[in-house]
Formats: structure tokens, C-alpha cells, sequence
């Protein structure tokens, strides 16, 4: 949680000290920001990659880990490309791109930027900050609702993370190496979903 | 985006053969990169009329897709719990 309000205050610095117009001309060439997301992405490979945990929780649950994360992707391309018939000023594939940020506000917005502005960039910042605040907030409703995988599921990304505390007081201890595992899963499918979705 | 594909299995090769040693680190750089690009992203928003004057509107789009998102996502989730977990549940087999 504070994680998260530290990078929506660097968001919200960004476009204060811009609106206000109170920067040299150099900073606005975003000719850098691919190669820091490049860097990010390398870095997020390596911190996957020395995960032995992963590798452990796999030999234990077998293919069950996987049926989650499959149904929480194929969940949020069904219930954004669906709910797409409301929205005039966006496509379909441009409203699933910003649904498969799975609540990884951060790299999804970038990844949309860089293809295809800054206006679609702000829509997955805002969707998918959204994401992970109504998991938070709305964990105990959701577990109500949808069963005990739902606040896993609606976590998306953010599962390994973020919202994990909340997950293991409302869904239980037990699904805690699931929700680890969903979180990675997941995790690791934003860059090539988002580019995938984005590239239409 | 064959690059994205590249530079994130690299990532993940080198961090795998690294897995022994202590990379506490590798998070610093990633939050220090987050922070930075999405500065840019603000700084990019900010300077843009248009974007500013649509603030709003944009965000009952961003919402609207989450809402879907989520429904999505949690139905197919209850279905994955009534399916593989509920049964596992009754016969005590740990899940």
C-alpha cells in the first residue's frame, strides 16, 4: 500500500511540475523511457529467475497452479472485450490491452504510452491502480460473492505482492503458495499481452 | 515487441543462473526504475491539453474496463474454486 502511493505521487508530481510548466524542454523527449523500461523489464526477469520458490510450489500442486492464472487471463480478455460495447472512445483490443495489465499499473501504462500515447498510457494507470484498490478494499465482499479464489483472481498481478497480505486474511493461509504462484504467472504475461493486444 | 521478449528472458536466464546469491538489490533498481518512468508518464500527461481536459471522461473509461475486467475474472474464478478446489476441500486433501 505505501508502495503504491509512493509511485502515484511520483505520477502526480510528474504531471504538476508539466501542467505548471516548470521544466527544462530536455525532460519532455521521452526518448529514455525505453530504455528504462528495458531496464525494468530485465530487472523483473532476474528477480522471476532466482525465485526458488516458484520452482518448489510447482513440484508440490503440479497443474493445478496453473488453472487459476489461466482462468483470471481468460476471465479479464472475456469480461474487458465484453464490457468494451460501453466505451465510445476506445477499441476493443485498445480496452482488453488496458484489462491485461492484471492490476501492474506501473509496466502496463508504459507499455501503452510507448504504443499508443499517453491518453490510453493514463486509462491502464487509472484501471489498473483501480484494480488493486477495489482488491484491497473489497476482498471480504468478493470472497462472498465469487468464493475464495476471487480476490486472487481480481489481484491479478499484484498477487505476489501487494495484495497478498489481504488475500491470506480473507481466502486463508492455504492459498497463499497459490496466490504466490498466480501473481508470477500473471506477472509474467503483462508485457507480451499488453504488446499483443496493443499491436491491433 | 520481440525485444520485450528477449530482454525479460534474459532477465529471467541471468537471474536463474544468480539464484544463489543475495539480489536484494535487483528490487531497489526495479522501484527506481518504476518511479522514474512513471514520472515521465505524468510529465507527459501534464504537458498535454488534451489529455488534462479529458481527465474525467478518461477515467470513467479506465473504470468501466476494471469493473468488466474484474467481473470476468472473479466468475471464472468461482467456477475454478466449484470445480477443483471445493472437492479437494471436502475429502481434507491439502490444497
Amino acid at each position: 500500500m505505501k508502495g503504491s502511493l509512493i509511485i502515484i505521487s511520483f505520477f502526480i508530481l510528474g504531471v504538476g511540475l508539466s501542467y505548471l510548466d516548470l521544466l527544462p524542454q530536455v525532460m519532455y523527449n521521452d526518448g529514455y523511457t525505453m530504455y528504462i523500461l528495458y531496464l525494468l523489464l530485465f530487472c523483473v526477469g532476474v528477480s522471476i529467475g532466482c525465485d526458488t520458490t516458484i520452482i518448489s510450489s510447482l513440484k508440490k500442486y503440479g497443474y493445478l497452479m496453473f488453472i487459476l492464472p489461466l482462468a483470471t487471463i481468460i476471465g479479464t480478455i472475456i469480461g474487458s472485450a465484453a464490457i468494451s460495447v460501453l466505451i465510445k472512445d476506445y477499441t476493443m483490443a485498445e480496452c482488453v490491452a488496458v484489462g491485461c495489465g492484471f492490476g501492474y499499473y506501473s509496466l502496463s501504462s508504459i507499455f501503452l504510452t510507448e504504443m499508443k500515447g499517453p491518453e490510453l498510457g493514463t486509462v491502464a494507470l487509472l484501471s489498473n491502480v483501480t484494480r488493486e484498490m477495489i482488491t484491497l478494499v473489497f476482498a471480504p465482499l468478493l470472497v462472498l460473492v465469487f468464493g475464495k479464489l476471487a480476490p486472487i483472481s481480481a489481484g491479478g498481478a499484484t498477487t505476489m505482492d501487494t495484495t497478498l497480505p489481504i488475500i491470506t486474511r480473507y481466502s486463508g493461509k492455504e492459498f497463499v503458495v497459490i496466490a504466490i504462484f498466480h501473481g508470477f504467472m500473471v506477472d509474467l504475461t503483462v508485457p507480451f499481452l499488453v504488446t499483443f493486444f496493443a499491436s491491433f | 515487441m520481440l525485444e520485450v521478449v528477449l530482454v525479460m528472458i534474459s532477465g529471467i536466464f541471468i537471474g536463474y543462473l544468480l539464484r544463489k546469491k543475495n539480489l536484494k538489490y535487483i528490487h531497489k533498481f526495479i522501484s527506481v526504475s518504476i518511479y522514474l518512468l512513471l514520472l515521465f508518464l505524468g510529465i507527459s500527461v501534464g504537458g498535454n491539453p488534451s489529455i488534462m481536459n479529458s481527465l474525467s471522461t478518461i477515467g470513467v473509461s479506465a473504470l468501466i474496463i476494471t469493473i468488466g475486467a474484474l467481473i470476468g475474472s472473479c466468475s471464472l474464478a468461482w467456477v475454478v474454486y466449484k470445480l477443483f478446489f471445493l472437492n479437494r476441500a471436502d475429502k481434507n486433501i491439502d490444497v
